[in-house]
């Protein structure tokens, strides 16, 4: 990995990689777009282009399609024995290991992700994510029926066929891993779109697929635009599922094209509006940091979510006590999907948690994501970046109270000022849509019933916060919300075990756990008669 | 065939009914359209009027997901322990099976249906439909999982909320149950379209509902059409899940209505055009029986129909032979007499389609075996039809035609069967008869579909769960699968401290 430093100014924290894969992979090949068309992928601290990228469309997804087809219909990854599914997935996770620099660096450069997090956390996280999944390929079940006249009857569980995967920029390694790792051990094969903005590193584990011995045209990636080449695939006739995340508006679009088309399947993990709700009992020093990590943790989020290994630990038990980790929830660029972005505090404990809140994030590093001091990088575009000042303006004209940031950063690139409103109010622009900035709003209620109904007051229903000690509220609030994920007295704990996805405008489908397999498997009901059996 | 008016009481023995609910039902109560206005539904054995029947719209269905809405969000039933669900399902069970006879009849005026198969197969298998999910009820779990670290987590299967199902004609007491019961297992409320064509037992089912102790806005039923009724629901803002069983140019409809409202998951279970393969070794009479059932059965208005019958070269003219033999002993007539095989096609609409089809196949250069006419003096009946030498390009073997049509072709190795009898944009069902048990397994896993029958046909069960391949949709009805359809997962996480283990 030989330094470069692509127009930026010099590098004292890292060196930054060579871009070695800039081109489609279609069958196991890298090609350039038939069109020759390329993009430009920009460097989010520098706003300068990192290089250009081939831009995929409708004829280089038809390409890729065939080449899934093939390999589905009459190529061997459907028809391996898992184990040695198995086998395969595991050799790609320890590829991508050994690789973990130089993925992370390709995170950090194009999506603006913390450096040390990519490094400690997200890439290791999606290794073991193929793990997980490599051991769930000879673990895939039917069930034996139970029939009411002298039949025998059982499923089999038969991998959907050709997947397009749609994936966002803000957690470019986990994303990867969440839709690819379930689908490869089904034994299906796939196209997969990464987001225009973060086209890096998906090139880069299509080369440690080949690598590790997955067959050609079992996984195809497309770099290219969502109107061009991701609407290709969610109609393509060909496909036979899709697995999107992003945005409720373009989860629309896609559901809507797979209806037009060939009625394929769909699941959409999509927007969220998430409240944290933080009861009177709460420690205010550590409600204070997990409500920083839920908002702010655009960034940062993007980290300690997925991967929660080391660092994450590290930051939880080592920051929570002394309350530096203030800015968690909240902030971190704010990029995620599950952002707690409405904080409730009932009131006792309200003026003592704004002042902590206040104070906290003082010490809310924003700064190059190479840099291990920071806590928050550039957002991932100018598009975002204007987006999130523009909310953050409708804020302030609607009679928020401003408590910190609210303004981009004095340098170059896009940054922003992890930025929290207090006294917000429901009825308010910035309570009601999705920001995906670090921008917190909080909010005063008097009791657990008006708590949780406010919380439900929102058309999401991805994740939820709850900070308590007592039992009773705990177990009465997380059954009332209406959100797929819930977190006790903690926040953006993600688990390869845990499923997760919305309710509600969310979406539907889970990603992660054994129940994300589900979405990449067709039931098949297989029933014969019996004839003098012992028993039914 | 005797075919009595309408106006007489008793049909080859057998009361038929009066009927008794005609009215919208929401909130517990039977009410008007709001826009008062009503439309006929047909009997097909005669074509003449049964009843009118109040015309939902948009704002009935508003009504209907607002008292959906309340009971689930403020009601009794999603809070219930399972227990208590099971004991009122249970008790709703009871009450259907103390009015068979009247169900039955009921689906037969108003479908066509054979009421002998109804009170005997139809009514008590929607009967042991409700009893299974009433015990499936008190069981619904989620999971502990298996964190990465100190933390606990768990997931917990919650009611998905309010949910439209919107039902076809050919099934309506099963189709009203194989929704209904899973969804008030899961603690659900609902809204029910039944197709326009077979409203009658929808209505009676509701009226039962209430007598069983369903609260009152868990089930509501508004009848009336697709465009209006149907697509209010499809695309309401307030209606979280929607589950539809009908065409496929129909569902296509329902996903894109729901994209565009608030992205509700949809489950599709759609069209065929499935195949049935028999091979050499087959026992003839069993494959012939088969060919039939899977065809002809509920006059071919069947999702599942075996309409492709892919016959081995070696058996070909000796099932040819068979099938002509068997079909002329096959009775057309009016449902209620008992020595009735196949009834009248659902209303004119269908009646006319099949015929067009038959015409299709005739021009197209099938060989007509048996039947292609329509028969009776009034109704809508028509002949049970085979035609042999089809090939895979006509019309008639690549379009669901929903009724009594057979279409032969011939084949000479596995692979070849297996391959054109995947050759279809469907993929619902399929038959297989062989003894053999390798050429059992070999194409039972080949073949694209979500059942597959061996040296049986159209064997549905409580326990097994159906549904679609390719454009014949998406999710499962029956078995345990389809509960998932009305369930969300959550899952809750909480550090953990000084645990002794992970």
């Amino acid at each position: 990995m030989a330094a470069q430093s692509n127009g930026n100014p010099a590098e004292p924290f890292i060196k930054i990689p060579n871009i070695k894969f800039t081109k489609l992979f279609i069958n196991g090949q890298f090609v350039d777009s038939v069109s020759g068309k390329t993009f430009e992928t920009i460097d989010p601290r520098t706003e300068e282009v990192i290089t250009r990228i081939a831009e995929g469309g409708k004829e280089d997804v038809d390409l890729a399609v065939k080449a899934a087809r093939d390999a589905f219909d009459s190529g061997s990854w459907p028809r391996l024995p898992g184990c040695e599914r198995r086998r395969i997935m595991l050799k790609f996770a320890d590829l991508i290991e050994e690789n973990t620099e130089e993925l992370a660096a390709l995170d950090a450069i194009d999506g603006g992700k913390l450096f040390h997090f990519a490094k400690t956390t997200d890439i290791p996280s999606a290794a073991d994510t193929f793990r997980y999944y490599a051991g769930a390929a000879d673990k895939i079940h039917g069930e034996t029926l139970k029939m009411s006249r002298e039949l025998q009857a059982y499923t089999l569980r038969e991998p959907i066929g050709v997947v397009g995967h749609i994936t966002p920029w803000n957690f470019p390694a986990q994303m990867f891993s969440a839709k690819v790792g379930p689908s490869l051990a089904a034994g299906c094969t796939m196209v997969v779109k990464p987001a225009e903005q973060t086209c890096l590193s998906a090139l880069f584990y299509a080369h440690l697929s080949k690598l590790a011995g997955i067959p050609d045209g079992v996984i195809n990636v497309i770099a290219g635009y969502g109107h061009t080449a991701g609407a290709a695939i969610s109609s393509h006739m060909d496909i036979d599922k899709v697995s999107f995340t992003g945005s409720t508006a373009v989860g629309r679009l896609i559901m809507q094209a797979a209806a037009m088309s060939n009625l394929k399947p769909v699941s959409l993990e999509l927007g969220g509006k998430s409240p944290v709700l933080i009861f009177e009992d709460a420690d205010v020093d550590k409600a204070v940091d997990l409500a920083l990590l839920g908002t702010l943790f655009n960034k940062a989020s993007e980290f300690s979510s997925f991967g929660f290994n080391h660092v994450y630990i590290k930051y939880f038990l080592a920051f929570w006590p002394n309350s530096k980790l203030l800015n968690f929830l909240t902030f971190f660029q704010g990029e995620i999907c599950v952002a707690g972005s409405r904080v409730f505090v009932q009131e006792g404990i309200y003026e003592e948690f704004v002042k902590k809140l206040a104070e906290g994030v003082k010490s809310w590093v924003v700064g190059d994501p190479f840099d291990p001091d920071v806590r928050q990088g550039p957002q991932v575009d100018k598009k975002q970046y204007e987006r999130v000042l523009s909310y953050i303006e409708h804020g302030k004209r609607e009679g928020a109270t401003l408590l910190a940031g609210g303004k981009p950063c004095d340098r170059k690139g896009y940054y922003i000022e992890p930025t929290i409103f207090a006294d917000v109010r429901d009825d308010m622009i910035i309570a009601k849509e999705e920001i995906f900035g670090p921008v917190m709003s909080v909010f005063k209620f008097k009791t657990m019933d008006e708590a949780i109904k406010r919380a439900n007051a929102t058309e999401y229903g991805l994740a939820a916060g709850i900070v308590t000690n007592d039992l009773n509220i705990a177990n009465t609030v997380s059954r009332s919300i209406r959100a797929g994920v819930v977190w006790i007295n903690c926040y953006f704990a993600f688990d390869r075990d845990l499923p997760y996805g919305g309710y509600k405008l969310s979406g539907f489908g889970r990603d992660f756990g054994m129940d994300a397999l589900d979405k990449y498997l067709q039931v098949k009901a297989v029933a014969t008669p019996i004839h003098n059996s012992p028993w039914l | 065939m005797a075919v009595e008016s309408n106006g007489s009481s008793v049909c080859f023995g057998s009361k038929l009914p009066d009927i008794k609910f005609t009215k919208l039902f929401i909130n517990g109560e039977f009410v008007d359209a709001l826009s008062g206005k009503t439309f006929e539904t047909i009997d097909p054995r005669t074509g003449e009027v049964i009843a009118r029947i109040a015309e939902g719209d948009a704002e009935d269905v508003d009504l209907a997901v607002k008292a959906a809405r309340n009971a689930f969000d403020h009601g009794p039933w999603p809070r219930l322990p399972g227990s208590n669900r099971r004991r009122i399902m249970l008790k709703f069970a009871d009450l259907v099976e103390q009015n068979i006879e009247e169900l039955a009849a009921l689906d037969a005026i108003d479908a066509g249906k054979l009421f002998s198969m109804g009170k005997a197969i139809d009514i008590p298998s929607v009967v042991n439909t409700l009893q299974y999910y009433a015990g499936a009820a008190d069981k619904i779990h989620g999971k502990m999982l298996k964190m990465s670290r100190e933390l606990q987590g768990y997931t917990l299967r919650e009611p998905i909320g309010v949910v439209g199902h919107i039902t076809p004609w050919n099934y309506p007491s099963n189709m009203f149950f194989m929704k209904a019961s899973p969804a008030l297992a899961a603690g659900c409320t609902m809204v029910i379209k039944p197709a326009e064509q077979t409203p009658l037992s929808a209505l009676y089912y509701a009226h039962l509902s209430k007598l069983a102790g369903v609260p009152d806005g868990v089930i509501n039923v508004i009848t009336g059409f697709g465009p209006t009724a149907g697509a209010a629901i499809s695309s309401h803002m307030d209606i979280d899940k929607v589950s539809f069983t009908g065409s496929t140019e129909v569902g296509r409809l329902v996903m894109q209505a729901a994209a565009a409202s608030n992205l509700k998951p949809v489950s599709l279970e759609l069209g065929g055009k499935s195949p049935l393969l028999i091979f050499n070794d087959a026992n003839v009479d069993t494959a012939a029986r088969l060919a039939f059932l899977g065809v002809f059965s509920n006059k071919g208005e069947l999702c599942v129909a075996s309409s492709r019958v892919l016959v081995q070269e070696g058996i070909y003219d000796e099932l040819v032979e068979k099938l002509a033999k068997k079909a002329k002993a096959w009775v057309v007539g009016d449902p209620f007499d008992p020595s009735s095989c196949q009834g009248p096609q659902v209303d004119k609409n269908q009646y006319d389609k099949i015929l067009s089809y038959i015409e299709h196949g005739k021009r197209e250069g099938a060989t007509l075996l048996i039947g292609g006419k329509p028969c009776g003096e009034k109704g809508y009946y028509i002949e049970p039809t085979i035609f042999t030498n089809v090939m895979d390009n006509m019309l008639i073997a690549q379009d669901e035609i929903f009724g009594p049509v057979m279409s032969l072709m011939k084949f000479k190795t596995i692979d070849e069967g297996i391959k054109r009898a995947n050759a279809t944009r469907y993929g619902l069902a399929a038959g297989i008869v062989t003894k053999d048990l390798n050429v059992a397994n070999t194409v039972s896993r080949s073949i694209r579909a979500g059942v597959v029958w061996i040296n049986c046909y159209v064997a549905f069960d409580t326990d097994c769960p159906y549904g679609g391949y390719k454009m014949s949709g998406f999710g499962r009805e029956l078995g345990l699968e389809t509960l998932d359809q009305y369930l969300q997962v959550k899952a809750v996480v909480t550090p953990i401290y000084d645990s002794p283990w992970l």
